[in-house]
């Protein structure tokens, strides 16, 4: 009897052992979230509430809701700076993401050099951000650019210009590299897309007499709805959060006309050091960035239900 | 007839010849101003802002040689080959235990947890950069390489998780046997097993990390100010702002920037995209 019951506390003492054994494999992993994602999340909640310099040790004076009133209502730059990204992030929904659809839309027909060109397009998003906004800045810029070169040769010398620091057109130019840098992505996405519907119902609609515009309307564009969906959110969220183009090209300038959200943040951390302000600015911001993706992400449902 | 078959042939190349248009000028733009870059470094400081040819008469190779060493470019690409190795083999030591745990053995709440792995690249945390420079900072690894290193090992986690989990699971049970019969235990298993196995989805993880770690930037902004730890992108900064700041020289850095990045996409451009459309599907 006693033997009996040995054996099976030894038995269920050694299943113990090796399920809690089990858990040293997700350790690492686990700790690394804990450290770099857990915590940051209650960090950046909890200093948003305080004022602090980063440097005084007892982690700064309470300061109640005043960050957020700061951020929400009084700061204006900072909202300039969401409207900044806001603009290009609307170009980009349009413009970039049309683009990448009709490339797509062009290769997923069956093209000679497909596969080239779908090498081509997804080459400047694996590009560092630094070297194509010094790249770009080195072509746009006022006095040797090669744009207002190629201006001049043409003869409409009038329109050359500085286009990253004329207010004018400082904001427009950085959409256009920010979106040159993009639109591979969304090409690359939407493709797949395309390519997983069904060939024969093309070819059904076809045989029914439907023209090419028809059937990329009546059976491309349904189907295609979570794949719009899921490009439309990366997008806003890849643009919204926009950093390394800004730092090489315009740095904000000229005075404030491209500053964007991230750029403010990282601002008021390392020259203003005002670390609790910059954390409440953080959390308004991913407040604002689900929000918009959740959005975005029940339109695409209720069109799709329609 | 016979007017509207040729009729019906010219609008077919007609349509081609539109197609290949669209194409080929997107195409161009989008290889143009590397080439832009490549020939720009290849010029000299006077003839760079008036010489607006696409092949410099007489090419300066030399250039790349005044980056290289006195422009610290060698030593900001040995950093970036130091963080994008010790990442990636960060990662991969990491994702692969965590995926074998989740793909083969039981525990209790392990569906929770891997959700919760999940749920960091489909929740934007524009604010943790703050807290994570905080974290850094209290740990006493600001400009420290473990400082730089260790944030961007969690930040590939998840998604080497998301490649990796699915790839395990789909290698047969069968194939452990005979390592399980031989004595092998389950480290044994995870490394003379699976980890073999693996190969092609470990590449995969691999070659997506590799450029997100070349590539970042912001938090090489924040962590690292002693010239002597900077990456090849806070580098090219740097001596954009610096002394000898130069554009046919800063032109050199950024080729020498971006040729790893090429060079490899020519040659593993299927696991590439592979690995970046898995990062950007994600959920």
């Amino acid at each position: 009897m006693n033997s009996i019951a040995n054996g099976i506390l030894t038995r269920l003492a050694r299943f113990r052992a090796s399920v809690l054994s089990n858990y040293l494999f997700i350790l690492p992993a686990l700790a690394m979230f804990l450290t770099f994602n857990v915590y940051p999340f209650y960090k950046v909640l909890n200093m948003s509430f305080f004022h602090w310099n980063g440097i005084d040790l007892g982690g700064g004076t309470f300061a109640g809701l005043a960050n957020y009133k700061e951020a929400l209502l009084e700061d204006h730059t900072w909202w300039y700076s969401i409207r900044n990204a806001a603009i290009i992030t609307v170009l980009a929904l349009t413009l970039q993401n049309f683009l990448a659809l009709v490339l797509a839309w062009i290769v997923d027909r069956g093209i000679k050099g497909g596969q080239f060109y779908r090498s081509v397009f997804f080459l400047p998003p694996i590009l560092s951000g630094v070297v194509v906004g010094l790249v770009w800045n080195w072509i746009f810029r006022g006095d040797a650019g090669l744009l207002n070169n190629v201006l001049d040769k043409l003869g409409m010398s009038g329109w050359a210009h500085a286009w990253f620091s004329d207010i004018r057109t400082a904001l427009l130019s950085l959409a256009v590299v920010h979106m040159w840098k993009g639109f591979g992505w969304g090409f690359m996405i939407l493709l797949a897309g395309l390519q997983g519907i069904p060939r024969e119902l093309y070819e059904a609609a076809r045989v029914d007499g439907a023209n090419e515009f028809g059937i990329f309307w009546k059976i491309t564009v349904p189907l295609m709805i979570p794949v719009f969906a899921l490009v439309s959110v990366l997008t806003i969220l890849g643009t919204m959060q926009l950093y390394d183009l800004v730092v090489v090209t315009t740095m904000g300038g000229p005075s404030g006309h491209t500053e964007v959200p991230m750029f403010t943040i990282i601002r008021e951390l390392t020259e203003n050091h005002r670390f609790g302000y910059a954390a409440s600015l953080g959390v308004v911001f991913g407040f604002i960035l689900v929000f918009v993706s959740l959005i975005q992400l029940q339109l695409a449902k209720r069109v799709k239900a329609e | 007839m016979e007017k509207s078959e040729i009729r019906r042939k010219s609008k077919k190349v007609i349509s081609a010849i539109i197609r290949h248009g669209i194409l080929a000028s997107v195409a161009f733009t989008c290889i143009f101003p590397l080439i832009w870059m490549f020939s720009s470094s290849l010029k000299t400081q006077q003839s760079i802002l008036t010489d607006m040819s696409l092949v410099p008469a007489h090419p300066q190779f030399s250039n790349f040689v005044t980056a290289w060493t006195e422009g610290n470019f060698g030593s900001y690409f040995l950093n970036s080959v130091i963080y994008t190795a010790g990442v990636v083999l960060g990662v991969l030591l990491i994702a692969s235990l965590a995926a074998y745990a989740f793909a083969r053995l039981q525990f209790p709440g392990k569906t929770f947890l891997f959700y919760m792995f999940l749920s960091t690249i489909m929740i934007p945390v524009p604010g943790a950069i703050v807290a994570i420079y905080v974290l850094i900072m209290k740990l006493g690894l600001v400009n420290t390489r473990l400082g730089y290193i260790l944030p961007q090992i969690n930040g590939s986690l998840a998604v080497a998780l998301f490649i990796l989990k699915p790839f395990f699971e789909r290698i047969p049970v069968e194939l452990e046997d005979a390592a399980r019969i031989d004595g092998c235990g389950r480290i044994g298993i995870w490394w003379n097993v699976l980890i073999p196995l693996a190969k092609p989805a470990l590449a995969v993880v691999a070659l997506f990390t590799a450029i997100t770690v070349w590539n970042e930037f912001i938090l090489a902004q924040l962590i690292l100010q002693d010239q002597s730890l900077m990456p090849l992108t806070k580098g090219l900064l740097t001596f954009w702002g610096g002394r000898l700041a130069q554009d046919h020289l800063l032109m050199a850095g950024a080729t020498i920037t971006v040729i790893p990045i090429i060079l490899a996409y020519i040659i593993l451009q299927k696991h590439i995209i592979a690995g970046a459309t898995a990062g950007a599907v994600k959920g």
